[in-house]
């Protein structure tokens, strides 16, 4: 082509200009909805939310294209806490990898800690004691009852009841103090190890454990004398982003979402781990779908993680903490300072870590979020040569545009709020 | 890459007596190795028959849900479990199925060639592999066939590289800490 003889004038040059720009937007847009369409008569617009909008729980961005104020497409666009967590974990020995895994799922960290534990030890078909089982499993449900609470939080505040945050807030710091006296910390324990677990319950475990409870029941019964009937949060949530148990399924949804569409199914019940075959409880189950069985769900899913924990602690078998295994676990602290083998065998360990035989296998567990997988790959080195996290939120993200389909933008709020999805995992 | 010995008769029949739906499928489609790791079944797919099992779990043997896709990169592995019949790989792409109504679990494998890891996408049998296919595409450089929007999903739209490749070393990029000042 060649260049025009004379200079364009001005406006000719500005229009050119402005359709140019307006023909590559098309394109930018067309790429950017997944299938390449752009609706005739443009209509809609796109806008997105995130990622720092304050109820996307973290970074996560949708694009929403949007008829007036109804969302007609929606895509969820993540990987803003993306750090190369799969990654680090090939880089880490079995016996740090525990505090890998732990800060992916950042409200759940004893579930990603449990669900990598049982992974490890299927590949070095390793029995951990009653003690320990019993012990991780009232830890699993304590860490569900804190992660709910949360929802109920900040679910509150995204629909508007910003009291609701305050409160969700004080039961779960409550839970979380707990889990602080038990472990050392509020959050990221890496106290569920291969073999077992770091250190015995505390003393006076049983008399916090009780007055934590009984305060998380009456904070239970609070909510839902605030918002299971208050018509305004009724009017918000009634109806809203709902899903059908086919449509969750096909899309890889796990967890209370699946649940609260009807599909009684949690891994507890149906695939039993730990010792969930001998504690009573209930599978809550939903009807509708919608974001409001959502709520009732979880809210439910506090008490039963309750009644699991009462069992738990009435049930708790004495005896070691820990499998004995002298290759998996290391020597007690008071043997240090008096056997120089017990010492190097110490320093072995943590500075190389255990070996695991050369194998593959798939660890699966109910987290707050669904299934939380573990896939776990070795090859007899002391460093895994695949560590995957099959992350809930990953999966029940998928859920949004089915659910936001039609929905208005406000209503957008409540479904992500509804999906409770954690980034950390998400990302990885 | 190593080639495994030949699979005998026996050890076939013990393995797929041991599941059902493992047995079925090595049956059904020729070439697939059905084995046990760690009581869980496995079956290990030929590269063609990736989306027909998909399909032929959902619809024949009511498997309702894809758990997960993931894939391996077994480029520098000190020592790997050889399993007989199946012809080793450097990429393995590995697909977890859950039947709720049957209550049980399948994880099926297929072994790709580092100079063609191109698998079919099972997206339109299980809508929900989509982004985890996504995911294994941004972090191997795995091709998923069919998918209707293999874009990067973690890592940002212009990253050179696969992340998770064992030749692809973490720390290749130096971190700057920008305005923090030096130690001396």
């Amino acid at each position: 082509m060649s260049p025009a003889p004379f200079p364009a004038p001005e406006e000719e040059r500005l229009e050119r200009q402005t359709d140019e720009g307006s023909q590559q937007l098309r394109a930018a847009r067309g790429e950017i909805i997944s299938d390449g369409v752009w609706p005739e008569g443009d209509d809609t617009m796109i806008i997105n939310m995130g990622p720092q909008h304050p109820s996307t729980h973290g970074v996560l961005r949708v694009m929403l294209e949007l008829d007036g104020e109804t969302i007609v497409r929606s895509k969820p666009i993540i990987g803003y806490l993306h750090t190369g967590m799969e990654k680090t974990g090939e880089e880490l020995t079995y016996v740090q990898g525990g505090t890998n895994v732990t800060r992916m799922d950042y409200l759940a960290p004893l579930s990603n800690e449990l669900v990598y534990s049982l992974a490890v030890e299927r590949l070095l078909d390793l029995e951990i004691p009653p003690r320990a089982v019993w012990m991780r499993m009232m830890l699993v449900e304590l860490n569900r009852i804190a992660s709910h609470l949360l929802f109920q939080a900040t679910n509150g505040m995204d629909v508007g009841a910003v009291s609701m945050m305050v409160y969700g807030w004080r039961e779960r710091e409550l839970t979380l103090r707990f889990l602080e006296t038990v472990t050392g910390l509020r959050m990221n324990h890496n106290f569920i190890r291969p073999g077992g677990l770091a250190a015995d319950l505390p003393d006076g475990w049983r008399g916090d454990l009780a007055e934590l409870l009984t305060a998380v029941e009456k904070g239970v019964r609070e909510y839902a004398d605030l918002l299971a009937e208050n018509p305004i949060f009724l009017e918000r949530l009634v109806g809203v982003g709902v899903i059908s148990t086919e449509e969750a399924l096909a899309r890889g949804v796990t967890g209370p979402i699946l649940r609260a569409t009807g599909f009684p199914w949690d891994l507890r019940k149906a695939q039993p781990y730990l010792a969930y075959d001998d504690v009573e409880f209930d599978v809550v189950c939903g009807e509708n779908g919608d974001c409001y069985d959502r709520f009732l769900v979880r809210l439910h899913e506090i008490l039963e993680s309750v009644k699991i924990v009462r069992q738990c602690a009435e049930l708790m078998p004495p005896g070691d903490y820990r499998a004995q295994d002298r290759k998996v676990t290391p020597p007690p602290r008071a043997r240090i300072d008096e056997s120089m083998e017990a010492l190097i065998h110490h320093f072995k360990l943590f500075t190389e870590g255990f070996r695991v035989p050369p194998g593959e296998t798939y660890a699966s567990i109910e987290s707050p979020r669904g299934e939380i997988g573990c896939y776990l790959v070795s090859d007899s080195t002391g460093k895994p040569v695949r560590l995957h996290i099959r992350g809930p939120s990953f999966y029940n993200l998928q859920a949004l545009e089915p659910m936001a389909a039609g929905a208005l933008v406000s209503d957008g709020v409540a479904i992500i709020s509804s999906l409770d999805p954690v980034m950390g995992e998400a990302d990885r | 890459m190593a080639t495994a010995p030949e699979r005998t008769e026996g050890a076939a029949e013990t393995t797929e007596a041991r599941d059902e739906v493992a047995g079925a499928i090595a049956s059904r489609f020729p070439g697939t190795v059905a084995a046990d790791s760690h009581g869980q079944p496995v079956v290990y797919v030929e590269r063609g028959a990736w989306h027909d099992l998909a399909a032929y779990l959902r619809d024949e043997e009511r498997f309702t849900q894809c758990v997960d896709v993931t894939a391996v990169d077994h480029l520098v592995d000190v020592e790997r479990a050889s399993i007989p019949g199946v012809t080793l790989e450097r990429f393995e792409v590995v697909a977890g199925y859950l039947s709720h109504p049957r209550n049980r679990r399948i994880r099926a494998i297929c072994e790709l060639p580092a100079d063609d890891a191109t698998v079919a996408s099972i997206c339109d049998v299980y809508p929900g592999a989509d982004f985890a296919e996504r995911e294994v595409y941004d972090m191997y450089g795995i091709v998923f066939e069919g998918h209707p929007d293999l874009a990067r999903i973690l890592m940002p739209d212009d990253w050179v590289g696969y992340p998770l490749r064992k030749d692809d070393p973490s720390a290749r990029i130096p971190v700057q800490f920008k305005g923090d000042p030096s130690p001396r």
